[in-house]
């Protein structure tokens, strides 16, 4: 495993919204690094010929009738806001960036 | 293939079509699935996002999504998994959709399109269809400091429908979305209202110079949501390429948002901040897993396709195309038709009552086919006692509107109305020495030789039968009664 380069820390940083001091970043690479060696060992396992798989668990995906049913409470729901307008929930302000 | 849109270069198009699909709830939860109702009343701890709540996949989305893929001829995969797609934006309140990537729920498959003035029909091939959620939606209000979240529309079913990059021209786009807007909703997998945001399309658009086989750099025109804006910012986009390329410039890979208003694109986001959605297999969901037998049992009720509904009806009731074309408008006004057809035991005649005096009596009354008070069959006695002249084509026309709003038995109404054609010669001498008494100029206009006042004097009789005498037999002894003199 290559070393994680200090701008792949701070591209996974920033994809996880988090702002790093010099620091941080440089402590969690080591973190990054050390968990992606450890995930590493499963490289040693043969899986020639083994399909990839998504799931351990054999078993078939539960389906769901298409029946509504009622569920939690709207203001309920509201209630747990910081903020709210109506019955929408008040964030600050979305600059673009989608 | 058709004419270059653009003689120096080619134009390349494929599209993504996100179409929602007819379910009561939605994908992962039993929240219901409505529309315009106030923010946030349609939610559940699932599309909230709140934690510990897990996903539980709807089967009826499965099956709809399912129907499209096998009508466009696609391959029902028997595996196929949902990913977590990961973003943050605040109408998405887990942190990432659930989408199909690697694995989606069809490959393959193909639209047929045939352009006006083009070489005839041709498929445009589809790379595959997906199943994923709908993120919530933001207000961004300017004039408020704050973006207001309403989460109605978080996690209703959608199906994603991909191209090829087999569009040469904005037209072909154009019936490529309409074909497939026809489609989805022919099988009804969805009721694609563009304007409720329930079929929405992004397009992928590039130019090469003719003859190339590498393709250009491409930019994705988002926000178009109506048959005529996806053409223009079709149009407005090659013409932009083109002038760029032709001035020795590149195109840049963006994403443009569509201004219909203004009717020109913008900028939506760069390459720069490409997107990053690091996928992987969503843990609290196994994979779908679809057998053979059900499959099959899908693809075996779908209906008749529209392409092969009109080719049928061409043949097996030698109509002409375009009326082929207006009957087949909707599956049910095609299935109204030939009901009608079948109880009428005349289809030609079927096909032009329903082409046209049912369309224009329910459009009058505010209606479609499947609001019809009356059954086809009724309307079917109803052409016809008219074709076999048990009533005239008057009577069927007054009875018509009637019967399509209130229903009732043709049969017992024409009885108990009393309208029954009259071809008695004696009656229609009644009404015939009424017009010819009542309208002396008439008849010396006719033995001055203006035959027209026969139509006239027609009117008048037809008019006072009240539509009933049989028009043919009036027109015989009309004549017979003018050539003699027209004396009484």
């Amino acid at each position: 495993m290559s070393k994680l380069s200090p701008e792949d820390v701070r591209h996974v940083a920033r994809l996880a919204a988090l702002r790093l001091s010099s620091d941080e970043a440089e402590a969690l690479g080591r973190d990054l690094h050390a968990i992606l060696d450890y995930v590493e060992q499963l490289a040693e396992v043969d899986t020639e010929g083994v399909p990839p798989t998504a799931h351990a668990i054999p078993f078939e995906t539960p389906l769901r009738q298409d029946t509504p049913v009622s569920s939690i409470d709207p203001e309920e729901v509201l209630a747990q806001a910081p903020a709210r307008a109506g019955t929408a929930f008040a964030v600050p302000k979305v600059l673009d960036e989608a | 293939m058709n004419a270059p849109t653009h003689p120096d270069y080619e134009v390349v198009i494929g599209l993504e079509v996100h179409c929602q699909l007819r379910t009561r709830t939605k994908l992962f939860t039993g929240a219901p699935v409505r529309f315009g109702e106030p923010p946030n009343q349609d939610t559940s701890p699932v599309c909230l996002g709140l934690p510990g709540a897990l996903p539980v996949l709807n089967g009826y989305a499965v099956e709809l999504a399912a129907r499209a893929a096998l009508a466009t001829g696609g391959e029902v995969q028997p595996d196929s998994v949902f990913a977590r797609k990961n973003y943050f934006y605040p109408d998405l309140p887990k942190g990432y959709q659930i989408s199909q990537f690697e694995h989606p729920l069809s490959l393959g498959g193909y639209v047929e399109i045939d352009v006006a003035g083009g070489d005839g029909p041709r498929r445009i091939g589809l790379t595959r269809i997906h199943m994923e959620e709908d993120a919530g939606k933001s207000i961004h209000d300017g004039a408020v400091e704050e973006t207001h979240v309403d989460l109605n529309r978080s996690g209703v079913p959608l199906m994603e429908i991909v191209s090829e990059p087999e569009m040469r021209s904005p037209e072909e786009a154009g019936a490529y979305l309409r074909a497939l807007h026809e489609i989805v909703r022919w099988v009804g997998a969805s009721d694609a209202d563009m304007e409720k945001g329930q079929f929405r399309c992004d397009a992928n658009v590039s130019l090469r110079p003719h003859g190339a086989t590498a393709l250009g750099t491409r930019t994705e025109l988002k926000n178009l949501n109506s048959f005529r804006y996806i053409e223009e910012a079709i149009h407005a986009e090659v013409k932009r390429q083109a002038a760029l390329l032709d001035s020795g410039g590149e195109v840049v890979q963006e994403t443009w948002g569509w201004d219909a208003d203004a009717g020109r694109a913008f900028v939506m986001r760069g390459k720069e901040n490409a997107d990053d959605y690091r996928y992987f297999p969503d843990p609290d969901l196994i994979p779908l897993t679809l057998s053979e037998e059900a499959i099959e049992a899908i693809r075996t009720a779908l209906p008749e396709l529209p392409g092969a509904r009109r080719a049928r009806f061409e043949q097996a009731y030698g109509l002409p195309a375009d009326q082929v074309q207006v009957l087949t408008a909707s599956r049910e006004l095609a299935d109204f038709f030939e009901a009608v057809a079948e109880a009428s035991g005349a289809a030609r005649a079927a096909a032009n009552w329903v082409a046209r005096d049912v369309q224009a009596a329910l459009r009058e009354a505010d209606r479609d086919v499947a609001q019809s008070a009356a059954t086809p069959q009724s309307i079917g006695v109803l052409i016809g006692m008219v074709e076999s002249g048990r009533i005239t084509a008057k009577s069927g026309r007054d009875l018509l509107p009637e019967l399509l709003t209130e229903g009732g038995d043709p049969e017992a109404l024409v009885a108990e109305r009393g309208l029954e054609t009259v071809s008695d010669a004696g009656e229609l001498e009644r009404w015939i020495d009424d017009a010819l008494a009542a309208h002396p100029k008439a008849v010396a206009s006719y033995a001055d030789g203006d035959k027209k006042s026969l139509n006239f004097l027609m009117g008048q009789v037809m008019r006072a039968s009240q539509g009933k005498a049989d028009p043919g037999r009036v027109r015989t002894l009309l004549a017979e009664r003018l050539d003699a003199g027209g004396a009484a």
